[in-house]
């Protein structure tokens, strides 16, 4: 059984442009959040498309969703946690109290500000998990990357043909995904921000998925921008 | 939702656009699973249409046939998971005298709007053809195909006269075998005559009553109608050819598109009373004919089979080019695309 789990971030309470989180804003007619639930939601292999929300926009979100795609029970608007890991907890919460949590359920987790995800990055992702266990989402890197331990000098120059940047989705066995993450001390979850990393970290392979330079991450105005020059005005019907 | 778009920028150059879709009450979306390469697209990839025409038409996603999988059905009339193929023909208007695919207002895919390579394809219910199960998944793909086969057929039975001894075709290629093999099925008391230039691909016209190479014919061969199926540079000497040979007030299906303005011996036209007509494209109600001529005999789709000569996994841009490349240098057969991008 696959699951969905939108991570949608933001903590403001206030509407308006500074408070607003971004999966809010408009890309073409509708709000960021709703194009990305849609590419999880017309895939059937999806038993359920959890959306995660701060606690603040849980109805907002529910409102903008049932707006734009109607009235479904496959999606469902669940609180998410203070850190991003404790989000994501909370939707393998949500499985286990619904569902039972074991090795045959997976979740694809994917940023609600990734509207661009392709049908060829999900099925990989489910392609993936389902055969590995877990897999994050790359590209290469085309930058060189430079480690900084200090941040005022250099301390190491990775070599780049090995390095990537991580996108989303990233995919896990759920049940495998828990046990790991509660197997880790407090410190450890303070330092570990990242899902994949949690597995890399107790020496769990991680599969790789090709992801696309245009799978981009609306976080800043800059990158609104890029997304509006990308999709075209012209409508696909 | 943001649905990727391939389109062809200019010749052999491929970029991904995004496009908002609306996926509303009225509509079905279905995902591509094979696509097949037809001659028109080859020709935009090439380069190989007037400067004027690919100013005009480009950018744009190509290739108009397809066979994909329903995901999301408003409607209601289909089930999650359907087969079924796109029409590319869209109408915008309704003509009880003109057939869709020849009103100038319509649409097609391909050609002045986007092609099916896309990751998603939203459509009315009206424009998606049930694929039953016995016809494989490739050669659906190019059930397109086989409909204007049988929309060309389609028109020749209304038109022509009903002396059928003799059905001739011109073109030893994918339409001259497909529409061939329509005509063998329609027609089974009649016989079929092959007319081509490659003595290879006239052998693999097993199923005719006879083949010909158009440069060796015999003195006394005649046909009662004819449907010419080789187009470009070859249309000119093959109608000539048809004319000079057909049995008087026999009819002539034009089915090969020419760049070229063709030269005809009128004088014969004229003297034998002979009756040309063109065909192109199809409608929707053509598709169903060609799903239900595919279903009512299993023996045409393992024929059909034969000419899916190459499948090419596509998984991106780079495999795109691929599979055009491949295309291009096969001279009989078809290409298929299965859709992994």
């Amino acid at each position: 059984m696959i699951f969905a789990v939108i991570m949608a971030g933001g903590s403001g309470s206030r509407m308006g442009n500074s408070e607003t989180p971004k999966q809010f804003m408009m890309l073409g007619t509708k709000p960021i959040i709703v194009h990305t639930v849609e590419k999880f939601f017309v895939n059937s292999k999806f038993e359920k498309i959890i959306v995660m929300s701060p606690k603040t926009w849980v109805s907002h979100t529910k409102n903008m969703i049932e707006k734009n795609i109607g009235k479904t029970d496959r999606i469902v608007v669940v609180e998410g946690g203070s850190t991003r890991n404790e989000t994501l907890m909370n939707s393998l919460k949500y499985i286990e109290e619904n569902y039972g949590l074991d090795d045959e359920k997976y979740v694809i987790t994917h940023d609600a500000v990734r509207p661009f995800i392709t049908h060829r990055i999900i099925e990989e992702n489910i392609e993936a998990v389902q055969l590995y266990g877990a897999c994050d989402t790359v590209v290469p890197a085309t930058d060189t990357i430079v480690e900084s331990k200090d941040g005022a000098v250099i301390s190491n120059i990775p070599k780049r043909p090995e390095m990537y940047q991580g996108q989303t989705p990233q995919s896990f066995k759920a049940k495998k995904l828990k046990d790991i993450y509660e197997s880790l001390t407090e410190k450890e979850k303070d330092e570990l921000t990242d899902a994949c990393g949690i597995f890399v970290k107790k020496n769990e392979p991680v599969r790789l998925v090709r992801g696309e330079v245009f799978n981009i991450k609306i976080t800043y105005p800059y990158d609104l921008k890029v997304a509006k020059a990308l999709l075209e005005e012209e409508t696909d019907d | 939702m943001i649905n990727a778009v391939y389109e062809l920028q200019s010749p052999r150059m491929f970029d991904v656009t995004y496009k908002e879709l609306n996926i509303d009450d009225g509509s079905v979306l279905i995902r591509p699973v094979f696509l097949s390469i037809c001659k028109a697209d080859q020709r935009y990839y090439q380069g190989m249409r007037s400067a004027d025409v690919l100013r005009e038409k480009l950018p744009m996603a190509l290739i108009h046939e397809c066979v994909g999988k329903v995901i999301l059905d408003k409607t209601g009339t289909f089930k999650t998971g359907e087969i079924v193929v796109p029409v590319p023909t869209i109408p915008e208007e309704n003509d009880d005298v003109v057939s869709e695919n020849y009103l100038r207002s319509s649409k097609f895919c391909s050609s002045g709007h986007d092609g099916f390579l896309r990751d998603y394809i939203i459509m009315t219910p009206d424009r998606l053809i049930r694929i039953p199960d016995e016809i494989s998944l490739e050669v659906a793909s190019f059930t397109e195909l086989v409909s204007v086969s049988t929309h060309a057929v389609s028109r020749f039975e209304k038109s022509a006269h009903k002396r059928r001894d003799v059905i001739g075709v011109w073109g030893d290629g994918n339409v001259g075998f497909i529409t061939a093999l329509v005509l063998r099925y329609m027609y089974p008391d009649s016989k079929i005559y092959i007319f081509g230039t490659v003595e290879e691909k006239l052998s693999y016209f097993s199923f005719a009553d006879e083949t010909y190479n158009v440069d060796r014919l015999p003195d006394d061969i005649s046909v009662d109608h004819a449907f010419e199926c080789v187009g470009g540079y070859g249309s000119q000497p093959a109608i000539n050819q048809i004319i000079d040979i057909i049995n008087p007030e026999g009819s002539i299906a034009l089915m090969g598109v020419s760049e070229n303005n063709v030269a005809l011996n009128t004088r014969m036209i004229l003297e034998k009373g002979i009756r040309l007509f063109g065909s192109s494209r199809s409608s929707a109600d053509d598709f169903q004919k060609a799903v239900d001529l595919m279903s009512e005999h299993k023996e045409l789709v393992r024929y059909f089979e034969y000419l899916v000569d190459g499948i090419v996994t596509v998984n991106s841009i780079v495999d795109l080019h691929k599979a055009f490349d491949v295309d291009f240098k096969r001279n009989f057969g078809k290409t298929v695309l299965k859709w992994e991008i």
